[in-house]
């Protein structure tokens, strides 16, 4: 009775808890870019307002940049000028630092109540041209909102590729306690690393968080319970709901593309397999009928079709099942351990956990061309999921002896690692927009 | 005249052989309760040797009982079952343990909780389902030796409780596992 209180206060204590960090609990570590990254000059906002300002629109927007690997941000202590007006713009200040373009803005303090004004400018450099700029207004904890919207803009227009910066993305952390207990808490962060909070909290093993398409909401597998059952929880009410649990495995929630489905797998009727189960009226209807493990269910974007783990050829491959007609088909070909499908919106691409030589690396496989291409070269890979605008992929791999996050692009060349300052990583699930 | 003759033998003979009859008629009783003395001291002699004998073999089943009963205290203690990678197959070294936990189950009721495990490798979910199908495969082997599915409980961790936390092949052996645990 007292472990259910207990638990109970936990989940509270997080939920009261939910505040600005103003540290990244995940620190980001680029260790490969593109061979010729856009050079862009980010000069730190000027500030007219009384006090600190919060945060450091500037150093956020040029990190943002730096993180897709195809923006090298100028340091500031090489700027010959600090401007944050258009007046105060010598194009030849840049030209002679051989920047592409030029970022510049400035803060400006509306009221403590109504917050700020941010006016920002970006420049061509070379044509001596203003690109576009525009005025966002935010409050003080908004800030941080601001500067990724800016990114978001400046990547879009100089990349053509909508900016996932403003994005999030759940995590999972797991640290061994001196009497031999783990603790694991399902974390949410800014796509940084910042603002981390702790959505749940447990003595028991926290995993497979997915979000639902509005992103409002997630979905995650715990053993709170003393076996594997799923949970829904509103991201905005804090209200959580374990969903009706069977016999043996609840398991691997993916959420419609709909939002009306939970695909799952549940082990109740002798095996692992796959069901649908309809959030609303909590029917279920079985997909597969195999005696292998069928696992690890991903919608693809227009519905119609999961792809899926099965054992069911003998060793785990990568299957598609239409769910009009039932059809099974085989994906995945090459190597003899594929697990883990994610399809790309397009569905043009799938994102898989690969073994090659016994070392499992996150590969591609472009559906079109019935191409394969390891991505990775960190071992134990596992859990890749990929940005809403399809350009990364975050997964969990191994680095100094500790479980960590790293990311690496959809065409391999650019590549991060993640690790936490608070123990092991793992189970990271990128948000929808 | 030849049949006379025969007959005379056969008459001589068979007084003959009267007469050796009659000839031991003196000492006949005493050799004849020296036969019986022998025989009575020979069945005694047996029935004392069957009579250790006996109490040999009852003392020796009384410590191979004991050794039984030693051997089923120690493969009672015996409650983690390993098994090879991507596999969910009992070993053969386990059986003489398994057996040991479904005579105990059987005697004497009770339940068990087969919680099952993987190594890190592989994807989380699908370790999720290997290790079930482990404790599984376990509970199996014990139903087939008796123990009702009332019985047993089977649940899984997949990689989410190593017992080892390396990552090289001594860790993975030792997370492969399905741990046998009793319920009160």
């Amino acid at each position: 009775m007292s472990r259910v209180v207990l638990r109970a206060v936990l989940v509270m204590l997080a939920w009261l808890t939910l505040g600005q960090f103003s540290y990244a609990e995940l620190t980001i570590e680029i260790t490969q870019g593109v061979d010729n990254p856009t050079r862009i000059a980010v000069v730190p906002f000027g500030w007219k307002g009384t006090g600190a300002l919060p945060e450091d629109i500037g150093q956020i927007v040029a990190a943002d940049l730096m993180r897709s690997g195809q923006f090298v941000a100028l340091e500031r202590t090489n700027m010959l000028s600090l401007p944050s007006q258009r007046k105060d713009v010598f194009f030849r200040d840049w030209r002679v630092l051989e920047q592409e373009y030029l970022l510049i803005g400035e803060v400006t303090q509306i009221s403590p109540s109504a917050g700020y004004k941010v006016q920002y400018e970006l420049y061509d450099v070379y044509k001596q041209s203003r690109i576009f700029g525009e005025m966002v207004t935010g409050g003080a904890t908004k800030l941080r909102d601001v500067a990724h919207r800016i990114s978001d803009k400046i990547y879009e227009n100089l990349t053509g590729v909508r900016g996932a910066f403003s994005t999030r993305v759940l995590y999972v952390t797991a640290n061994r306690l001196g009497d031999g207990k783990d603790r694991f808490q399902l974390q949410l962060a800014d796509a940084d690393g910042y603002r981390a909070q702790t959505i749940l909290e447990s003595y028991e093993p926290i995993l497979s968080p997915d979000w639902s398409p509005d992103a409002k909401k997630i979905a995650y597998v715990s053993f709170e319970s003393r076996r594997p059952a799923i949970y829904i929880q509103d991201l905005v009410t804090g209200q959580r709901e374990k969903i009706p649990s069977f016999r043996g495995m609840n398991s691997a929630p993916s959420w419609s593309p709909d939002g009306k489905t939970l695909a799952m797998v549940l082990s109740k009727d002798g095996n692992p397999e796959l069901y649908l189960m309809d959030i609303a009226t909590r029917r279920l209807t079985r997909l597969t009928h195999h005696f292998g493990i069928d696992t690890e269910p991903s919608w693809a974007a227009d519905g119609k079709s999961l792809v899926f783990t099965s054992s069911r050829g003998g060793q785990p491959q990568i299957y598609r099942l239409t769910l009009a007609t039932g059809a099974v088909k085989r994906l995945t070909f090459e190597g003899d351990y594929n697990a883990r499908g994610r399809l790309s919106k397009d569905g043009r691409f799938l994102l898989m956990v690969h073994r090659r030589e016994g070392i499992f690396h996150i590969a591609v496989k472009d559906l079109v061309r019935d191409d394969l291409r390891i991505l990775t070269q960190t071992k134990l890979d596992e859990s890749p999921s990929i940005a809403p605008n399809g350009s990364m992929v975050i997964y969990a791999t191994n680095y100094d002896n500790k479980g960590i996050l790293a990311a690496v692009s959809i065409d391999g060349r650019v590549k991060f690692r993640l690790p936490s300052k608070h123990g092991n990583v793992r189970e990271p699930s990128w948000s929808p927009y | 005249m030849q049949v006379a003759n025969v007959l005379k033998v056969l008459l001589l003979g068979s007084a003959l052989v009267w007469m050796a009859g009659c000839s031991t008629s003196g000492s006949k009783d005493d050799a004849e309760t020296a036969r019986r003395a022998a025989e009575e001291a020979a069945a005694a002699q047996a029935y004392r040797a069957e009579e250790e004998a006996r109490l040999a073999s009852q003392a020796m089943e009384a410590e191979e009982n004991a050794r039984r009963q030693a051997d089923q205290q120690r493969l009672l203690g015996i409650t983690t079952f390993y098994f090879d990678f991507d596999q969910s197959v009992v070993k053969p070294e386990a059986r003489a343990a398994l057996e040991a936990h479904a005579l105990y189950l059987t005697s004497n009721g009770g339940n068990v909780v087969l919680e099952g495990h993987a190594d890190e490798r592989g994807t989380r979910e699908y370790n999720l389902a290997l290790g079930e199908r482990r404790a599984e495969a376990i509970g199996r082997y014990l139903t087939v030796l008796g123990v009702t599915s009332q019985q047993i409980e089977t649940v899984s961790y997949g990689e989410e409780r190593p017992a080892s936390l390396g990552h090289d092949d001594s860790s993975w052996s030792l997370n492969r596992r399905v741990e046998l645990r009793y319920e009160n």
